[in-house]
């Protein structure tokens, strides 16, 4: 296990170097950053003033192993627009957005396993429909568009939630929903289609032969091999909730960390981008990484491999 | 508690399918008595596994189970409620399965799936479940037992997963073990020392055995009786040494001629087949299942076919004593 562990540690940096040098790059990608910060009435001396001021003027690499090494100790520089530091920025809005994620991401978990798993039981029943239903009407409304029903509905009509903002855990009910139900219909499909494979092998009849009772037959030895291909979904679907509920965000008024993003974009605060599309990839790095150590411990088979 | 452990007397199986109801099994009596060998033979889709998932319960929610008499010793198995079928399984019958590959599950180890079995049924401690394992591990032939433990169900050849499933099924000392062909997916070489192993095993612990099986050469070595199976029925039941020394119905004589044997049979001599394929058992199935396989058939084949033969050796067949000369007969 420690050596699988070690390799995928090892993996997980490489990423992590290689989606700092890209986020990094974009800087210029995005054209002279000395101009864009100089402002469009700027002179042409003033532009190059500010080159030097920034050390836009020196070799690229140089720029980046500076900006790395700063990284890592958590200095990302200040924010064009806000003037402020932007790892204490981030920090701040960091707190709603993972709070947001989650919530979001347990009650999708919370909501399409047991439901996937309900459904595998009884192909073809109530239940199975009501959860085919379910996901459908998941998969096509848009999040925005849900949040405005909810808000509509809970907030405006009934009074029982509040619309907007971050001050109270009621204030998350609804965005936590609404985030949480967008992930819900592919895990449940997933843990649907693994648990009706698995309820189908060869060692689960074994289990019954074995005398072993329903419940354990379904949650020792189906579950837990249906489970695998959920825990990577669901770490994706974690990165994304972290990286892109700039939407629920929006909707909601909660200034997280994705509307920070969208911000930032709209104001071309590029030392904000990068540091947040570093951020949002290494949660995703981060908890791929976490999946497939979950994902080798479930799975004896996986290790070796 | 009486000498017959199992009894089944007229058991019908029956699948609902979009076409019509298949007749999977139709009317089969056998009895097994304490320590006694009962060998079903015959060819894939013969309802050979399905007649040893009805004995244990298993059969698919859709499947409708019919019969007169299932007996397992006291217990009266059309009655039985689940909770008594799941203390007889694993316990009193085990069952071992043709796919060694698969019937471990692949994400715990040999010693949790070992031990599973003797701790659903006994109040034993976990050190002494894992003793047992051990104890049965090395009783297969399986060296460093202690070891295997920990190991996973990929780390294993089939040869030696076969050897944990029988290790398995031995866990509650079970009155009757049922293997459904269990060296079909081995290497002919382990073959033999599976079937050597389980023959041993049956006789050390005085275990009635059901071996199913599609291998006549199989059954000729281990079987006390025989039942050979065509088509949903049984079309001849006997004393092993009896039913090879005078088969009396002509597809058990057809199987035993696909058996090349070694200084019998010609050189280059084209092996025996049986010719024609297994009718459709859906709807109405009606006189000898074999009449349109059987170089034999006549105009009365149609019609029920009474049992023949006496108590012991019995055959379903029109022809008086079915012992017919084999000129006549298609090779």
């Amino acid at each position: 296990m420690l050596p699988f562990i070690l390799k995928r540690l090892g993996l997980a940096l490489l990423v992590a170097l290689t989606v700092s040098f890209i986020s990094f790059s974009l800087l210029f990608l995005s054209g002279d950053p000395a101009a864009a910060l100089a402002g469009e009435t700027a002179s042409g001396e003033d532009v190059e003033a500010i080159r030097r001021l920034y050390g836009f003027d020196r070799p690229m690499l140089v720029q980046y192993g500076e900006w790395l090494f700063s990284a890592v100790q958590g200095d990302f520089g200040e924010s064009y627009y806000f003037k402020l530091p932007v790892a204490s920025l981030i920090a701040e809005r960091l707190q709603v957005t993972m709070l947001l994620g989650v919530c979001g991401i347990l009650f999708a978990l919370l909501t399409a396993v047991p439901l996937g798993v309900a459904a595998a039981i009884r192909p073809n029943s109530l239940i199975d429909r009501v959860a085919l239903f379910l996901s459908v009407a998941g998969q096509a409304m848009p999040s925005f568009w849900f949040g405005l029903i909810l808000i509509v509905v809970f907030a405006i009509q009934l009074g029982w939630l509040p619309p907007s903002g971050a001050a109270t855990w009621r204030h998350f009910i609804m965005p936590t929903i609404v985030l949480g139900y967008y992930a819900m219909p592919a895990i449940m499909r997933l843990t649907r289609a693994g648990m009706l494979d698995v309820l189908n092998s060869d060692f689960i009849r074994t289990a019954r032969a074995k005398g072993a009772g329903e419940g354990r037959v379904l949650f020792k030895h189906a579950l837990r091999n249906a489970i695998i291909p959920v825990v990577s979904l669901a770490a994706v679907q974690m990165g994304f909730m972290l990286g892109g509920s700039i939407v629920v965000e929006s909707v909601f008024a909660l200034h997280g960390a994705g509307f920070l993003a969208w911000e930032s974009i709209a104001r071309n605060d590029l030392p904000t981008v990068q540091a947040l599309i570093l951020v949002f990839s290494m949660f995703y790095i981060v908890f791929t990484f976490l999946a497939d150590v979950l994902n080798a411990w479930l799975d004896p088979r996986m290790r070796s491999s | 508690m009486t000498d017959t452990l199992l009894s089944v007397k007229n058991l019908t199986l029956n699948i609902p399918t979009g076409s019509g109801t298949l007749k999977a099994v139709r009317g089969i009596d056998f009895d097994l008595k304490r320590g006694e060998t009962l060998s079903i033979v015959g060819e894939s889709g013969s309802g050979k596994s399905l007649t040893s998932l009805a004995v244990m319960g298993l059969l698919g929610k859709s499947i409708k189970r019919q019969a007169d008499e299932m007996r397992f010793d006291d217990i009266d198995l059309q009655k039985a409620n689940r909770r008594v079928m799941r203390d007889l399984r694993g316990n009193r019958i085990a069952m071992i399965f043709q796919e060694p590959m698969t019937s471990l599950n692949p994400a715990y180890t040999i010693g949790d799936q070992l031990t599973e079995t003797l701790l659903l049924h006994r109040k034993v401690s976990k050190a002494a479940a894992r003793a047992r394992a051990v104890e049965l591990l090395e009783k297969v032939g399986i060296t460093a037992a202690e070891s295997r433990l920990s190991q996973y169900p990929h780390q294993l050849s089939g040869g030696l997963r076969q050897r944990v499933m029988i290790a398995l099924a031995l866990m509650c000392e079970p009155d009757l073990l049922i293997a459904d062909e269990p060296t079909t997916a081995l290497d002919v070489t382990i073959q033999a020392q599976i079937l050597r192993l389980l023959v041993d095993l049956t006789r050390e612990m005085n275990m009635a055995m059901i071996l199913i099986t599609h291998d006549l050469g199989v059954v000729a070595r281990v079987a006390d009786k025989v039942a050979v199976m065509y088509a949903g029925e049984l079309v001849e039941t006997g004393p092993a040494s009896e039913v090879f020394a005078a088969p009396s119905h002509p597809y058990t004589r057809g199987l035993l001629r696909c058996i090349p044997q070694p200084g019998k049979t010609e050189r280059g001599a084209p092996l025996g087949t049986i010719p024609g394929i297994v009718p459709s058992l859906i709807g109405d199935v009606s006189g000898c299942v074999f009449r349109t396989r059987c170089a034999h058939a006549r105009p009365e084949c149609r019609e029920a076919i009474p049992l023949r033969g006496d108590a012991s050796h019995e055959f379903k067949c029109v022809h008086p004593d079915g012992a017919l000369s084999e000129e006549g007969e298609v090779a």
